[in-house]
């Protein structure tokens, strides 16, 4: 049987340089110091993942003193959250996000609630836009931060990171994105999108899985999340994690010389895909921004059937995608994204994503193209709810 | 003559084991799924998570649901004392430690008294051990955890955990030990050592850096130290470093294995180096307890030597004069002076760190190379 993956907004499958340039980190015989240490196990360790960290650097045009790595994006999240949260408590407690935020910021602002901060949620419009003028004017004189994700990781709509900057800019208040969706995948340039704080995971742009970063511009007021060591400029305290560290320095260097290609090769399959979905299958609807979205994003709502059950055919066929994000996929609950732009429950019940990467092919939709509508009519002539209309 | 670089710096890290590599190779290749994906690829990835618990387990002696990964010991450690401290923090605000934990236990517990927690950091006795009867006398109705290591980096010794853990029971506290140093040296199974809570790093123990284990016993409630997502029922955010939790869990089931022929190995080359330098070397103290100690570990303080600039010269040895966490800074080892070590005896310790794949041709070297040192150092000064 095919196998076609189109779930690389859950993970993505590293790249064979990735893993060739971890393996000498996890081989006995060759790097395996703590980089902490002064004998040259350490040092040849240490030299390694600061040049990693150049490489990082280099893809979003920071300095590398202004990463730090971490276990993934969810730990930087929260690491960006608490950092700036608690370094600035004494005048501040005041944090803007929005509604459709992955949960690796949406539960530590509710942990933070809990602890005495606030929260705004912000709305989002019905491609699940957030306006940058609602940011502005919920703004008070004890907002800490701000976090507003670059782009959605469920229905791909990429956020206005820049604009929303400009208008914060000398409103002394930090600026936080979750980038986890878009580094690797499009054009991210801290300086122009004038953020003070970005998070990253290797794991989606075909790094290894338990390596992340988080970039945080010089001067930034920020206190360690993981306390230990004095590991990362005393601001994560913990062993690095050097092949993860070395397989994200590679994902990085390569992402940054194969950009062009992945954003053109990505569009193309992402345009003929959702072309011909919206064109085969009657009652299906695009979920996000129609233009502003990520070239490897397609989530569609398909009427009068479920989600899970699309996913469970489609494994069958061996398609992988996901409903929803595959964090989540385990609950039944509806797409906190979906009620935000505001679909009704049971049509964000009826959700699917495909998203796509490097390895797929025209093929690869020919052949969703040809399954996935022949699911669809299967669910639907056993859905009670198509009676009814 | 070119000689090759000798690693005694075990407790520092360790190599990954050819046998760990091996099973987590599969994992970076062909199981890439997320394990939170419900499709067949997701799927092969979570077996591969499912199955390092079971061998977590096994070796701890637990339950599968008690074991979760973590991104490393430092992070085990965050999650047990802050996790701990913001869960019961209306029934109590007093933590008991010891004054030789490791910076990710001290700085958390730092961090704690900032909110408002009292901490007491116990002293050692000249053997770097706590007494259980000075836990038993600082517990207070307000006392919500008590944290020990088990056995301590830089001199080895084993405490007496389970005579602690009887202790915690009794008076309904919560007791966590990190057992970063002991997994695959020591028998650490946590039935016996009766702890709540208990961390592993498996970098330590011949799996990838990157990658713990916190044990949380039936029971425990925890407040997540990284929130997001529901990843490991709940108690830690953030997709699962699959591969080198299947790293982990193979090196688990090898430390469960050779426990004994390991332990018996480098006890012996341990021995042997103990014994062929103080055939040679004069004016030396043995740091840590001379029998509950950790098989691998010797730490000896050389007096008249500085022991940051002796290691310098060895360029083709791997040694620490600390714990790698703090090498850097030329101050006396908090550990030593806890242990009522002088100052200057304190900045001329090493700590040999043994592992599994040392020879008694490197310890022969070692003990030729560094008398020879400390000889030629001593007589400059005279």
């Amino acid at each position: 049987m095919r196998q076609v993956y189109m779930d690389y907004a859950a993970t993505t499958p590293p790249l064979p340089e990735v893993v060739e340039a971890m393996l000498p980190y996890l081989d006995e015989k060759r790097v395996f110091g703590n980089p902490s240490s002064l004998h040259s196990f350490g040092q040849e360790a240490r030299a390694a993942v600061e040049e990693a960290r150049a490489k990082v650097a280099a893809l979003i045009n920071a300095d590398p003193r202004e990463i730090v790595f971490t276990s993934g994006g969810t730990e930087s999240d929260n690491f960006a959250l608490h950092g700036v949260l608690y370094a600035n408590k004494d005048k501040k407690d005041h944090i803007i996000t929005t509604k459709i935020e992955h949960s690796a910021i949406l539960a530590p602002c509710r942990f933070l609630e809990k602890q005495g901060f606030k929260v705004t949620y912000l709305n989002v419009d019905k491609d699940g836009l957030v306006d940058p003028e609602e940011v502005k004017a919920a703004i008070t004189d004890k907002t800490a931060l701000v976090s507003i994700m670059h782009a959605n990781n469920e229905i791909g709509t990429i956020e206005p990171i820049a604009e929303i900057a400009k208008l914060l800019n000398g409103k002394g208040v930090y600026f936080h994105t979750d980038a986890v969706q878009t580094v690797g995948q499009i054009n991210v340039d801290v300086k122009e999108l004038g953020v003070d704080l970005l998070s990253a995971s290797a794991h989606k742009f075909y790094g290894p899985k338990g390596a992340g970063f988080l970039y945080i511009k010089k001067g930034t007021r920020m206190k360690a999340f993981m306390l230990g060591g004095e590991q990362e400029q005393r601001r994560r305290g913990s062993t690095e994690n050097v092949p993860g560290i070395m397989g994200m320095g590679k994902a990085c260097e390569i992402a940054k010389i194969d950009l062009p290609n992945r954003i053109k090769h990505l569009t193309d399959l992402r345009d003929k895909l959702s072309q011909g979905l919206l064109k085969i299958i009657p009652d299906i609807h695009l979920n996000g921004h129609p233009t502003k979205r990520l070239p490897k994003n397609v989530d569609v709502s398909v009427q009068f059937i479920e989600g899970e059950s699309m996913l469970l055919n489609l494994d069958l066929e061996g398609i992988a995608v996901s409903t929803g994000s595959a964090c989540s996929s385990s609950t039944l609950e509806p797409s906190h994204v979906l009620l935000a732009i505001g679909k009704p429950p049971e049509e964000a019940h009826g959700s699917i994503r495909f998203t796509l990467g490097r390895l797929n092919t025209e093929a690869d939709v020919d052949y969703v193209l040809d399954i996935f509508p022949k699911i669809v009519e299967k669910l639907r002539a056993m859905s009670p709810l198509v009676r009814r209309k | 003559m070119t000689m090759k670089t000798i690693y005694f710096d075990y407790n520092a890290t360790t190599p990954i084991g050819p046998e760990v590599l091996k099973e987590m190779l599969p994992y970076l290749k062909k199981h890439y799924g997320n394990p939170s994906s419900s499709h067949i690829i997701g799927k092969a990835a979570k077996e591969g998570v499912e199955k390092a618990r079971q061998r977590v387990a096994n070796l701890l002696g637990c339950e599968i649901s008690e074991i979760i990964f973590t991104s490393g010991g430092s992070e085990a450690n965050n999650i047990a004392l802050k996790g701990v401290a913001e869960i019961l923090k209306a029934k109590g605000n007093h933590i008991i430690t010891s004054q030789i934990e490791h910076p990710a236990i001290i700085n958390p517990c730092k961090y704690l008294e900032r909110k408002g927690f009292n901490v007491t950091y116990l002293p050692v006795d000249q053997y770097g051990m706590v007494d259980p009867d000075d836990v038993k006398k600082t517990i207070t109705p307000k006392t919500i955890l008590i944290t020990i290591m088990h056995a301590n980096n830089e001199v080895g010794t084993i405490q007496p955990i389970a005579d602690i853990g009887k202790i915690a029971r009794k008076h309904g506290i919560l007791f966590h030990s990190d057992a970063a140093q002991t997994i695959g040296k020591i028998e650490t199974k946590v039935e016996k050592l009766k702890v709540d809570l208990l961390s592993i790093a498996g970098h330590k123990f011949y799996a990838p850096k990157g990658v713990g284990v916190l044990y949380i016993r039936k029971g425990t409630k925890l407040e997540p130290l990284i929130h997001g997502a529901g990843h490991e029922s709940g108690r830690r955010a953030g997709t699962e470093n699959v591969a080198s939790i299947v790293g982990l869990g193979k090196a688990a089931k090898i430390a469960g294995k050779d426990l004994n022929k390991y332990r018996g190995q480098v006890f012996e080359l341990r021995e042997k180096l103990y014994h062929g330098i103080i055939d040679k070397v004069e004016r030396l103290k043995l740091n840590g307890h001379p029998i509950k100690r950790l098989p691998n570990t010797l730490n000896l303080s050389f007096a008249g030597v500085d022991s940051e600039g002796m290691l310098a010269k060895m360029k083709n040895i791997a040694l620490s004069t600390g714990s790698a966490c703090h090498a850097g800074h030329k101050e006396p080892s908090k550990v030593l002076l806890a242990m009522g070590v002088e100052p200057n005896l304190a900045l001329g310790a090493v700590r040999f760190s043994l592992g599994k794949y040392n020879t008694q041709r490197e310890i022969d070297q070692i003990i030729s190379i560094l008398s020879g040192l400390i000889n030629k150092i001593r007589r400059k000064k005279l």
